[in-house]
């Protein structure tokens, strides 16, 4: 019984290296998050409809509320903190600015593994 | 200790169904999201009714006028031209008299109806069996009496086109981007939709926001008048008070929003 000590503790020594190889194996190798391109239009005006902080953390949510205030309240402006106006829409106004779709929304979304299924029917206007 | 570790087993129980729920609570409570409303309006021009609808008058109709009120809505809303007739798509389209106004059914009826292009599109009714059939509120009517499709919403169950007396609604079998050029929508400021939706005419809600009218009663050459219903100093008011106008099935209770001039041919039609 004894003599089985060595091939259970080796056994066991090779399944934590194979169980845990994906940590050691990927070490030093982690992607960089991308960082967005800024369009020369959005630079231009230099704003967003919030704070850059805010947006990146919270811009699906505008959307959604953009969404439900202009389809379902019929409301198509928005103010926001600082006073300015938005006319709420997806393709006429987040890429007006934002006209690199590809190199601004779709670069974090591949590395964060999003696909909004929104371009289903929303336009980008740089591909019409 | 039998008891002491049971109800510590039940305990544990129903924290860790609190813990795994919570999620999906904290979201549900989040519910459908709206901007603040003191941060929305609309804008200064936008048209602004109560109760909209349109008056359509045959004695004006013609083939070409009725055939321009399709190509420029569907230009403007992106609907597809797609040759198997299963899966087309139509916001307003012509049709004929006696196939228009089914519960018309007198045998005989004036030459100049008899051959005028009827213009049809969804009637806007004011108690609409869409809305009703809907189980997603994904159509809905709006305080000025659109019914509005929110196609964010839309699951494609197609209850709505079971509902609707008016054929009305298409349902989308294949994306729709298959039915336009070079798959390019012909208005990008507006966007299509894609398979597995149903869709219909939205009475230019788009438009009325931006100050104008409909496209179609645009377009007309004076055959469209559009208008609030409910106000009495109106156009569209003026317009029904001087014709005898008639609506689609009217039976049926949905109280449509379009009306239509019928001309009784002749000389003063
Ligand atoms: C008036 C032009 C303009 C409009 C309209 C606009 N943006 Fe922006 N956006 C900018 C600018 C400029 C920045 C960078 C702000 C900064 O650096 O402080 C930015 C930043 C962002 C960021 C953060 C990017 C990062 O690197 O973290 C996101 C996300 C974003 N915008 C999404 C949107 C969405 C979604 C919409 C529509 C709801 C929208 N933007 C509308 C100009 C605009
Ligand atoms: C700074 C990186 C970044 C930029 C730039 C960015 N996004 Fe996002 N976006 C994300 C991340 C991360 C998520 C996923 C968030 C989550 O799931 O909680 C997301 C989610 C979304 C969603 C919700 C998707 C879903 O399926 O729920 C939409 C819609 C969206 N983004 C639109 C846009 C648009 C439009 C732009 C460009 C104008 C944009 N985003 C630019 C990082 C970004
Ligand atoms: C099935 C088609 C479809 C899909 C998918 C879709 N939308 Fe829309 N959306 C529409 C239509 C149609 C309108 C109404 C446009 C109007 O009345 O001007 C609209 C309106 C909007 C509006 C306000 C008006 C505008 O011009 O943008 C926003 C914001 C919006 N959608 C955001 C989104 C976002 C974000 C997604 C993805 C998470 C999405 N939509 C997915 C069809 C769609």
């Amino acid at each position: 019984m004894t003599n089985d000590k060595p091939k259970i503790i080796a056994g066991l020594v090779i399944f934590v290296l194979i169980a845990t190889s994906p940590v050691w194996l990927n070490r030093g190798k982690t992607k960089e998050a991308p960082t967005p391109v800024m369009a020369a239009e959005a630079t231009a005006k230099g704003y967003c409809v919030m704070p850059k902080a805010e947006m990146k953390a919270k811009h699906m949510k505008v959307l959604d509320g953009w969404r439900n205030s202009v389809v379902r309240n019929g409301q198509r402006v928005y103010v926001n903190e600082s006073g300015k106006q938005f006319t709420m829409s997806l393709s006429n106004t987040c890429l007006e600015c934002h006209t690199n779709k590809a190199e601004f929304c779709d670069k974090c979304h591949v590395y964060a593994s999003v696909n909004p299924y929104c371009w289903d029917c929303h336009v980008d206007p740089k591909e019409k | 200790m039998e008891k002491n570790r049971r109800t510590f087993l039940k305990a544990a129980g129903a924290s860790a169904v609190g813990l795994s729920i919570a999620p999906a609570m904290k979201a549900h409570a989040f519910g459908e999201y709206f901007m603040p409303s003191d941060q929305t309006g609309q804008q200064e021009n936008a048209l602004i009714g109560k109760h909209w609808g349109m008056v359509i008058d045959l004695t004006k109709m013609t083939e070409e006028i009725s055939a321009k009120l399709t190509e420029v809505c569907h230009a403007a809303h992106n609907v597809p031209k797609l040759d198997n007739i299963k899966h087309e798509i139509k916001w307003i389209w012509g049709e004929h008299f006696d196939h228009a106004f089914t519960d018309h059914m007198n045998l005989y009826i004036s030459d100049a109806m008899k051959h005028a292009p009827v213009p049809v599109l969804c009637n806007q009714c004011e108690n609409p069996p869409c809305v009703r059939a809907c189980p997603t509120k994904a159509t809905f009517k709006r305080e000025d009496g659109i019914v509005l499709m929110d196609f964010h919403r839309c699951i494609g169950c197609r209850f709505c086109m079971a509902a609707c007396p008016y054929g009305s609604r298409s349902f989308n079998l294949q994306d729709p981007r298959n039915g336009l050029e070079n798959r390019k929508p012909t208005n990008p400021q507006f966007p299509t939709r894609m398979k597995g939706v149903v869709e219909k005419c939205n009475f230019c809600a788009e438009r009325l926001a931006v100050g104008k009218i409909p496209l179609c009663a645009e377009v007309s050459e004076g055959a469209i008048t559009f208008g609030d219903l409910s106000d009495p100093e109106s156009e569209i008011r003026k317009v029904l008070s001087a014709s005898f106008t008639i609506r689609r099935n009217p039976g049926l209770g949905t109280g449509p929003s379009v009306y239509y001039i019928v001309g009784g041919g002749g000389d003063h039609a």
